[in-house]
């Protein structure tokens, strides 16, 4: 199944790697560097799973899902929390804000494509 | 590109990354040291520590991770106030700062840490964490580096045929569930691929037509999954959902299954609707045109790009001389065009040098950590005030000065700066500064090391120079010259030797390597107010504007920063002072004559310099001389060739270049030339340049 994929992560090597984890599967990759950047992509573009950083620049990641699910257009799109934080309120704090679900730094490149297989059916 | 490896190239970006984040966190802390921090410094760097942490988990770098993490444990409790900044704080991040900073290169190099600064700064950074790790736990629980693999072809889990376990899972979502966008098929799909699943719906709740709220969930499943894998990879898979429904996964077989087992299980009023359908055609990102965006390059190309410029650079020389030749009127429309390309090779060229210039901001970063280290390790309070940080240079230019500089910056610090109670004495203030400047003027780069200490004590530089025999006991030196003996090799004036530095050890090493870069260092000082060090450079190490002309026979090259004029000597203004000595009289002055035939070698020196022409240098450290040349041919642009170690490094020559015929001419050192020159005829009639034919 290919997907098209929006990753929000202010790191470029981290950008990298999600497009190196991705893209040999068939994944469409498109990335943004901050939460402000992320809301200006997502104006052109409906990807079927966003992934986004949590500590960015201008926008976090909690702003910038509040900021899409709050929009009209992507309510109902998965977001994946990229985080290195995996302790429990930093999940909740995710969910709370309207993510879909969570991948801990360093993600596994096998797990990160099942989840995004599975958040996006 | 002929990496192949992704993975390698990540890394290597990885590097270049941190980097940068390493440079934001200078900044971020400077911003917080000066008060000029507009609130974001702390953001800023909680953001740069995090990144690297994140980015060095992915490629397995253990230590990087877990200094990382404990030291933005400490700038977490910062950025949530629980923790004020003081300066005590402030110079563990700084010290924070550089370790991390060892770490990622020691890394990028793949060397051994320093472990045991490491455990120092550690314990000193747990101290200030507001929750502080027993020692004896696991230091990082909630982060464990975890060394990535991209092995997607692979699947990890090769199916051991082992005995099925059944599951019976009882799941009913809750309206939330929807509200984060998860959805009940694509769980029950996930499921699926662990084994063999039968679904059953209960569709008991659902009320009438006229009673269904449209965001309420009516729907629960029982789900019955056969497979090989164990209770904790089933239950991952209810992970995002955990908290958000009813869920119940009982291990062990039961009768109870359901026969009409239905796998496309009825999404359910789910207001979730199923991922809109993808647009695998959609054009990328529009980039926020407002930002600069930056292209990435191999420097290697660059290098070759350089290569290329030169070549036209010679090229074109060799057009414009065979036009020459060939006799074409300057108006002609030939000339008229070569006179265009002429002036778009300059532009081009220009526009490539800029590729490589680099501002010198991360050269100042290291510098203010030297002036960190080097004043505690002498026990001085001594700050770094920089100026000039965004002034542009060739990326060559710039890694060759970090090492001369830090040398005069230790130096500042050991023997520039006075002990605090001798500066109060003398109406200082205690702490000491050091300025650091970088300006350009016409077309050099200008790099100004200033402390406000003590200056140079000239009476003991003088006795110690008379001490060690570099200069005759009855010699009567200006102070602009006592001060230049720092220079000579071998000088020192300190009665101990520091560990750090001593004034004078080694300056003869900084001035070799600014010459070696086509520059020229002068010093000044002032008893009591401190000394200044300037360094002038090119900007770039690749092309020079020279000035071509003939020496007995020879072709050579003279930069022509150096040439102010030119002379043509006349018995009027000349005045023999002996034999081969004479001087030319120039606006109220007199200048030495030197005949550049004779000081290369390549004849005894004249009689008469009468009707001959002379070019008035002007070196850096205002010194004037008239050079005697035979013929001025062009003043040109010159495309550097450096000539390797295998050629006898001789005095005066700097380098060689490939002019428009083909002909190879020798690029002189001239401030080189004059010193040698004055050094009593160290350049002697028996002394031969080797020509350069490469």
């Amino acid at each position: 199944m290919s997907l098209e994929i929006l990753a929000v992560d202010d790191s470029r090597t981290m950008r990298d790697m999600i497009r190196l984890a991705l893209e040999p599967v068939g994944f469409t990759v498109h990335t943004a560097d901050d939460g402000v950047h992320g809301t200006e992509v997502l104006a052109d573009l409906n990807p079927d799973v966003i992934i986004t950083d949590i500590n960015m620049p201008r926008l976090d990641g909690f702003g910038f899902i509040d900021a899409v699910r709050n929009g009209s257009d992507h309510k109902t799109t998965p977001i994946l929390v990229l985080t290195t934080e995996a302790a429990p309120e930093m999940k909740m704090r995710a969910r709370s804000a309207g993510a879909t679900g969570w991948i801990v730094k360093p993600f596994d490149p096998t797990k990160l494509v099942k989840a995004l297989q599975m958040v996006a059916g | 590109m002929t990496a192949s490896d992704p993975m390698a190239e990540i890394r290597a970006s990885f590097f270049v990354e941190c980097e940068e984040l390493l440079e934001a966190l200078q900044d971020g802390l400077h911003a917080l040291e000066t008060g000029t921090d507009d609130g974001d410094a702390i953001h800023v760097i909680f953001r740069a520590v995090h990144s690297i942490k994140g980015g060095a988990g992915a490629f397995g770098l253990d230590h990087m991770v877990t200094f990382s993490h404990r030291y933005e444990t400490v700038l977490d409790a910062v950025r949530d106030a629980r923790l004020a900044v003081t300066t005590d704080l402030l110079g563990l991040f700084f010290r924070a700062a550089d370790h991390l900073s060892d770490i990622v290169r020691a890394a990028r190099e793949d060397e051994d840490f320093p472990v045991a600064t490491s455990a120092a700064l550690l314990s000193e950074l747990d101290a200030h964490a507001a929750d502080p790790q027993p020692a004896d736990q696991p230091q990082e629980p909630d982060f464990a580096p975890v060394a990535l693999s991209l092995d997607l072809l692979n699947d990890p889990e090769t199916k051991n045929e082992t005995a099925l376990n059944r599951y019976q899972i009882y799941f009913t979502p809750e309206p939330e569930l929807f509200e984060t966008a998860n959805d009940v098929p694509h769980i029950f799909a996930a499921l699926a691929e662990l084994g063999d699943l039968t679904v059953k719906c209960d569709t008991n709740r659902v009320p009438t037509l006229n009673q269904l709220a449209p965001e309420a969930v009516y729907l629960s499943w029982a789900l019955s999954l056969d497979t090989i894998v164990d209770e904790a990879e089933v239950a991952s898979i209810f992970e995002f959902v955990d908290g958000l429904c009813e869920l119940q996964i009982l291990p062990g077989p039961t009768t109870s299954v359901a026969d009409e087992a239905d796998t496309s299980a009825e999404p359910g009023k789910s207001n979730a609707s199923s991922a809109p359908l993808s647009e695998p055609e959609a054009s990328a990102p529009p980039r926020d045109t407002k930002n600069k965006t930056f292209v990435r390059v191999d420097i290697e190309r660059v290098e070759r790009l350089v290569n290329l410029v030169g070549e036209l650079v010679i090229n074109q020389a060799m057009l414009s001389q065979s036009m020459q030749s060939a006799g074409l009127s300057p108006h002609s429309d030939a000339m008229n065009g070569l006179e265009e390309f002429q002036r778009l090779t300059r532009d081009i060229q220009d526009s490539v040098m800029m590729i490589r210039a680099q501002p010198v901001k991360s050269l100042f970063q290291r510098m203010s950590r030297i002036v960190r280290e080097a004043s505690a390790s002498v026990s001085k309070d001594v700050r770094l005030i920089t100026d000039g940080e965004t002034t542009e240079v060739d990326k060559t230019v710039i890694e060759r000065l970090a090492d001369p500089l830090t040398h005069m910056i230790r130096n500042a610090v050991d023997h520039g700066i006075e002990p605090a109670h001798a500066r109060v004495e003398n109406g200082k203030p205690a702490q000491g500064a050091i300025h650091l400047r970088a300006s350009h003027r016409s077309g050099r780069v200008i790099i100004d090391v200033s402390d406000d200490g003590g200056g140079i004590d000239r009476a003991r530089v003088f006795q110690t120079a008379k001490d060690k025999e570099l200069v005759s006991a009855d010699a009567n030196l200006s102070d602009a010259d006592i001060d230049n003996l720092l220079f000579l090799p071998g000088f020192s004036t300190a009665s101990s030797v520091s560990d750090l530095s001593g004034r004078g050890v080694g300056m003869d090493v900084v001035r070799t390597a600014i010459h070696a870069l086509g520059g020229r260092i002068t010093i000044s000082s002032e008893p009591g107010q401190g000394t200044l060090f300037s360094i002038s450079l090119p900007l770039t190490l690749a092309v020079l504007d020279g000035m071509v002309v003939d020496v007995a026979g020879e072709t050579l090259v003279l930069p022509l920063s150096v040439v102010s004029e030119t002379l043509t000597l006349t018995k009027a203004n000349v005045e023999a002072l002996g034999p081969g000595r004479s001087v030319v009289r120039n606006r109220g002055a007199f200048l030495p004559l030197l005949d550049l035939g004779s000081v290369l070698g390549y004849r005894t020196i004249s009689d008469s310099f009468v009707d001959r022409i002379a070019l008035v240098l002007t070196l850096e450290d205002e010194v004037s001389i008239a050079l005697v040349v035979d013929e001025i041919q062009d003043q040109r642009q010159v495309v550097i060739k450096g000539l390797d170690d295998s050629f006898y490094r001789a005095p005066g020559i700097a380098a060689a270049t490939i002019l428009g015929d083909g002909q190879i001419a020798l690029i002189l050192d001239p401030a080189d030339i004059v010193a040698h020159a004055n050094a009593g005829g160290a350049i002697s009639s028996t002394y031969h340049v080797q020509e350069a034919r490469a």
